[in-house]
């Protein structure tokens, strides 16, 4: 492929006590493309966004992230590589304590030197980008799941990350709030242009927004693939897990009779 | 047999990793403290949390300890013919041992299991993780304020302790019990040196960090747990946990001081 690979996973392996996660993985995540991971509940797909990030060390294989080996990186050097990165967890991971606007100027307050006056007017910008006026002084506890996660979004993308990972962005959403997240992610991914990692599996929704789809089964990426291509697989995994999540799919007319 | 010997292995690997993982808790928030961006605010905040809100609880225990105290001693130098002394018996006992002691015990009871219950509620809600992600160095921003203001408010605290306990002793021993007030106080400043003041300010300075050390560690390494630190549950354990052994930590290591230093 000609893409530039800006996050590569090379035979990466990682068991939790006697259960092994990841048997082999491999997988090129390509500078300013889409990337979905898709997989059955319980195939660590979270654990790959985990491993990216340097929270979770593999038990052998490489990370390489913007041409450096993560696991073999101290503390320091592990900060400065994440600072390429904006995150939507799967929970959103709001600070409860700290209101709207506090949690989205957080990352603004300890990383950069900029004045009050300036947080506060990046802040309501970003707020402004995700539908949030006037939520500024709610806490996480007094808004609903979908606005938890736009102020998620809003604090990923606050300091132009390079690439943002989102964790189950729509798990636990309605599907009008669904298409909501999908929307703000599709705009905000043409005005910052970052490469992003998406772990769903809200198949096919998911598919419109994709570059390339990873199948995550059984320990090893099956496919990886655009989404056209994949929906075209004959590898019975990923037809199996197809029509698991999609219904049945006909490739013949003589199939459709049967 | 086999199995015993795998349990106690376990154990021990898991002891040895715990007591690992403490020490490289306590010098990464030592470092921690030194990282720049240096925030005064959130150090602040965290005196009011472990100190300020302190106060009431540790003026009334004070205040109580100082009267049994004077009221015991009253009794016990009568015997002697020494009431005169009583004075002295109450602050040094207070200054030396039961200020700091008491202090330390009642801020793990209130703001200790606070701290764990909170990091503890951040690290299995993925905030702690959050953190890391946005590279802000969970060490410098979550924890050193606490340490700093542990570190601050317990010394005070025990101030606070002394000086409202010595006033209760004196409600009791003089306006109470009617020993001379002359003989309270005189008694009193020639028996209490600056080295029995440098000795309990250096306790409740040794017991700040103790507990403050411990409280968060618990709550940071919750998901860590050896019984499943998951959900609230796994908090609550911790939580316990954190208060059980930084109230025995304070009474071990008050031994070893008063050894060391006396």
């Amino acid at each position: 492929m000609s893409e530039n690979a800006i996050i590569k996973l090379i035979d990466v392996r990682k068991s939790f006590g006697k259960q092994t996660v990841h048997k082999q993985i491999n997988l090129d995540i390509y500078e300013g493309k889409t990337t979905v991971i898709v997989g059955e509940s319980g195939q660590g797909k979270s654990v790959i966004i985990k491993e990216i990030l340097g929270l979770i060390k593999p038990d052998s294989g490489q990370v390489i992230v913007d041409g450096h080996d993560i696991t073999k990186m101290k503390k320091k050097a592990l900060e400065k590589i994440r600072s390429l990165f904006g995150v939507l967890f799967q929970s959103a991971a709001l600070f409860d304590s700290l209101n709207v606007f506090e949690n989205v100027a957080l990352p603004l307050r300890e990383r950069t030197d900029m004045s009050e006056e300036e947080i506060a007017r990046q802040v309501d910008e970003t707020l402004g980008i995700v539908d949030l006026d006037g939520s500024q002084d709610k806490y996480p506890a007094q808004i609903s799941g979908g606005m938890r996660k736009r102020v998620g979004l809003a604090r990923a993308i606050q300091l132009s990350p390079k690439i943002v990972l989102f964790d189950e962005p729509t798990t636990g959403l309605d599907p009008a709030k669904t298409e909501e997240i999908y929307r703000l992610f599709y705009s905000t991914q043409r005005k910052l242009g970052y490469t992003a990692v998406i772990v769903s599996h809200d198949v096919p929704k998911v598919f419109k927004l994709a570059d390339y789809i990873a199948v995550l089964h059984d320990g090893y990426i099956q496919e990886f693939l655009p989404p056209e291509e994949l929906q075209r697989s004959e590898n019975p995994i990923i037809r199996a897990f197809l029509e698991s999540t999609m219904g049945k799919i006909y490739s013949s007319e003589a199939e459709m009779v049967e | 047999m086999l199995r015993l010997i795998n349990k106690l292995g376990e154990l021990t690997l898991y002891y040895v990793n715990m007591l690992g993982r403490m020490g490289v808790f306590l010098v990464l928030s030592i470092i921690g403290i030194f990282r720049p961006p240096y925030k005064l605010f959130p150090i602040l905040k965290q005196i009011n949390s472990i100190g300020s809100q302190s106060i009431f609880v540790i003026a009334f225990t004070g205040a109580f300890t100082g009267a049994v105290l004077a009221l015991q001693g009253y009794y016990t130098l009568r015997q002697f013919g020494s009431v005169g002394l009583l004075g002295s018996a109450v602050a040094l006992s207070l200054i030396r041992e039961l200020g700091p002691v008491l202090s330390a015990l009642m801020v793990t009871g209130r703001a200790g299991s606070a701290i764990c219950a909170e990091i503890g509620i951040m690290r299995i809600s993925e905030q702690i993780d959050a953190l890391d992600c946005m590279a802000i160095d969970p060490y410098r921003y979550l924890i050193a304020p606490k340490f700093v203001a542990s570190l601050i408010s317990l010394p005070a605290l025990n101030f606070i302790f002394n000086i409202v306990g010595i006033a209760g002793g004196y409600v009791v021993g003089v306006l109470i019990l009617g020993v001379n007030s002359g003989a309270f106080f005189s008694g009193m400043e020639a028996s209490v040196t600056n080295d029995d003041i440098f000795m309990g300010a250096l306790k409740s300075f040794a017991f700040g960090l103790l507990i403050v050390w411990i409280c968060s560690a618990r709550g940071f390494f919750v998901h860590l747990d050896r019984a499943g630190g998951f959900g609230a549950e796994g908090v609550s354990r911790a939580t316990t946990n954190a208060v059980v052994l930084s109230s025995v930590a304070v009474l071990v290591f008050d031994y070893l001081l008063t050894a060391i230093l006396i």
